[in-house]
């Protein structure tokens, strides 16, 4: 390179600030005063119906509900597809908080995906509110202090279904582990409760993930070892297609128990009544639990696809309306200068909305309210589309996650 | 109890039927691939797509119109061929001269759009779809239980295998087809429509892959995502087996569905990168894979 060039160059590099700066001032005011919201999930794979659009449109009624509008502040919304893939979800999460000025990432399905995005968030202060993922290492070994868990998390399903199947005398397991973090978590989770009540663990074979369609292989083997309850701990397709094959190979006419770990409605809905009764599942919102849920998800009217609102849209909505709560409350600047500071805000108010009810945030960053144990209906039991739980029991709040001692996180201890 | 590798025998033998089981699914996909390969010299990646279709076709006509399996097994692939015919005429004509490339392009688009398109229309979690009430329950084989609807699988995929390939190699309008590959020009000058014959036979080939997603219905999960799970797999089959080699496709299909079985008592977490750990040996050795003419 000639010195000439480089000159040039270093000089209209030297200006480029200036230059970048004059178009961008006005933006800038009015940047300082909006809200930007990333919804990040899977809008094209086995997730999106559990998340998806769905998710977005609950965030929308939350940002609509909340009033903050009104109060001057502007809030955007924007959605992006992981596409289930850890690599892709940290990149969008880098390019929305260093690039587009986004303040906090909502729903973030997918464990493996969930775990990246959150180094992400906290290596530059911002907030990371996470409906979709399972995993509770979210607020064990790898809290953070911009991150709120709101939905469920490995050990409620745990706690909820695994700990029901124990009591009614499903006392030895085998376990279908889809792959990766999620599975794994799961599988760990469980099998601690199967244990500490006094049952055994016979086995566990771990499927690929995703990419496996047929578990008539697995399911064969869990029968071999002769245990009483399949634990699926899997999620979305896998588990459908296991439940459907499971029913196929006759064993819960054998009577083998199925305890699908994490069953959502839409689930439910793709499996049929005929196939799914009797599953026993575990969920911290459903739409026709009481007055407040039907209310709410009226409110949310016809989500795309014509679906009802799975508990992980409903979180996405109840995380929302909490943290413009806060930040209605502390200040655009300060929520903006600091998520850290917008998530001790959160957890600072008591949380309460038609979803979820009432509720806190812990320390360690999950969120806590009750978890319900229900059962599919059978066909004739059903009285409408998607009539499809009965309650069985209420685990309380406190009892419903893992004890703040217990998941290694040193956030909140001093 | 007898063992054999540690693992109890009944066990073991279960596995190797749940292999054939699984393998007559990737035969009778890669089946419809390697008639559309080897007669028209195009790569269908919208297969996986038509075997959804299929799926979702039956699902249609039972709830729009009451039609149940039976009649699905023979309508979906009509109506999922004749989309096939429709595609054939109006865009993969026109790549016959071009470079195989271009015609892969052209359907694994089309594919993606079909799949988005449903996917938009019914969600992603899927859609319920039974067994039909003449094939439920199971046998007692003694080493396992086989349900009955698995045993149909296998017999309707063998015999459908074995049909496509007695049309191809024994009747006259399979030595059409067959001299029409190789010069078409000719084939043409006999007073034989080759255009014609070209369009059926990629309709043939998309009913095939139609059928199969009728079979698949009761046993997998009825969603958009379900043939692109297997489409991936079933292009290793083809590649593994020789392109365009319907015997080649067959005994592949078959084979490498028992080879996943056992891989996955064996090492559950491999069994989805088996097939490719072969596909790559075998491309290695025989570039024209197993049964290919080089």
């Amino acid at each position: 390179m000639t010195e000439t060039t480089r000159r040039t160059l270093l000089g209209a590099a030297a200006t480029a600030p200036v230059w970048g700066a004059l178009p961008y001032r006005s933006a800038r005011a009015q940047a300082a005063n909006t809200i930007r919201i990333g919804v990040l999930n899977d809008q094209s794979g086995l997730y999106r119906d559990i998340s998806g659009p769905g998710s977005t449109h609950a965030v929308r009624l939350a940002v609509q509900e909340s009033g903050i509008t009104q109060r001057g502040i502007n809030v955007e919304v924007v959605q992006a597809d992981h596409q289930n893939r850890p690599d892709v979800g940290s990149t969008v999460a880098r390019q929305w908080l260093d690039r587009d000025g986004v303040d906090v990432i909502v729903d973030v399905p997918t464990s493996s995906v969930a775990l990246a995005v959150n180094t992400v968030v906290r290596e530059r202060n911002k907030v990371f509110l996470n409906s979709g993922a399972a995993t509770s290492d979210l607020t064990g070994a790898q809290c953070s202090p911009n991150t709120v868990h709101w939905t469920y998390d490995t050990y409620m399903l745990a706690n909820g279904t695994g700990g029901a199947m124990v009591r009614a005398g499903g006392d030895t397991w085998f376990f279908i582990t889809a792959d990766y973090a999620f599975g794994h978590a799961l599988e760990r989770d469980t099998s601690e409760f199967v244990r500490r009540a006094g049952g055994r663990v016979l086995g566990s074979v771990r499927t690929p993930f995703p990419g496996t369609t047929d578990f008539s292989s697995f399911l064969v083997q869990a029968q071999a070892s002769r245990a009483k309850v399949i634990g699926l701990a899997n999620a979305g397709g896998d588990t459908i297609n296991s439940i459907k094959q499971a029913a196929e190979f006759g064993l819960t006419r054998r009577g083998v128990k199925l305890a699908g770990l994490l069953v959502f409605v839409t689930d439910v809905h793709s499996l049929g009544l005929q196939t799914a009764q009797g599953l026993v599942v575990t969920e911290s919102f459903y739409w026709d639990l009481n007055d407040r849920t039907r209310a709410f998800t009226q409110r949310l009217g016809q989500t795309p696809g014509g679906l009802r609102p799975s508990m992980v849209q409903a979180g996405c909505y109840s995380a929302v309306l909490h943290y413009l709560k806060a930040v209605g409350d502390m200040g655009v600047a300060a929520a903006k200068a600091s998520g850290a500071e917008a998530v001790n805000r959160m957890k600072a108010m008591p949380a309460n909305d038609d979803a979820f009810g009432q509720g806190t945030i812990r320390p360690d960053g999950r969120k806590v309210h009750p978890a319900y144990l229900f059962e599919v209906k059978a066909p004739n039991e059903s009285r409408g589309a998607w009539d499809y739980y009965k309650l069985i029991a209420t685990i309380p709040a406190d009892q419903a996650f893992r004890p703040a001692a217990e998941g290694g996180c040193a956030i909140g201890r001093s | 109890m007898d063992e054999i590798f540690g693992i109890p025998a009944p066990l073991l033998f279960g596995q190797l039927l749940l292999g054939l089981i699984n393998g007559a699914f990737y035969a009778l996909l890669s089946l419809g691939l390697a008639v559309i390969f080897g007669m028209l010299n195009v790569i269908n990646f919208t297969h996986g797509a038509q075997f959804m279709l299929g799926a979702f076709v039956a699902w249609a006509l039972l709830s729009f119109l009451g039609l149940g399996y039976w009649w699905a097994l023979l309508l979906a692939p009509l109506i999922v061929g004749a989309f096939g015919v429709l595609l054939e005429r109006t865009m993969i004509s026109r790549l016959y001269k071009l470079d195989h490339l271009y015609g892969l392009l052209l359907t694994f688009g089309v594919g993606l759009i079909v799949e988005g398109l449903v996917r938009n229309e019914f969600g992603s979690s899927g859609l319920p779809y039974r067994i039909p009430a003449e094939l439920q329950g199971s046998w007692d084989l003694g080493f396992m239980f086989m349900p009955i609807y698995r045993g149909w699988v296998v017999v309707v995929a063998i015999v459908a295998c074995l049909a496509t390939w007695l049309v191809i190699e024994k009747t006259k309008i399979g030595s059409y087809l067959r001299a029409a590959t190789e010069n078409p020009a000719l084939v043409q000058a006999f007073g034989i429509n080759v255009p014609l014959m070209m369009t059926l036979t990629y309709g043939a080939g998309v009913a095939l892959a139609a059928f199969a997603g009728v079979l698949a219905a009761p046993i997998y999960s009825v969603n958009p995502q379900m043939g692109a799970n297997l489409i991936i797999i079933v292009f290793a089959v083809v590649v593994i087996g020789g392109m365009g080699s319907i015997l080649g496709s067959v005994v592949t299909g078959f084979g490498l569905g028992i080879i996943e079985g056992l891989t996955k008592v064996f090492w559950p977490e491999a069994s989805a990168t088996v097939i490719f750990v072969v596909m790559a040996i075998v491309l290695l050795t025989r570039p024209a894979g197993l049964f290919g003419r080089a």
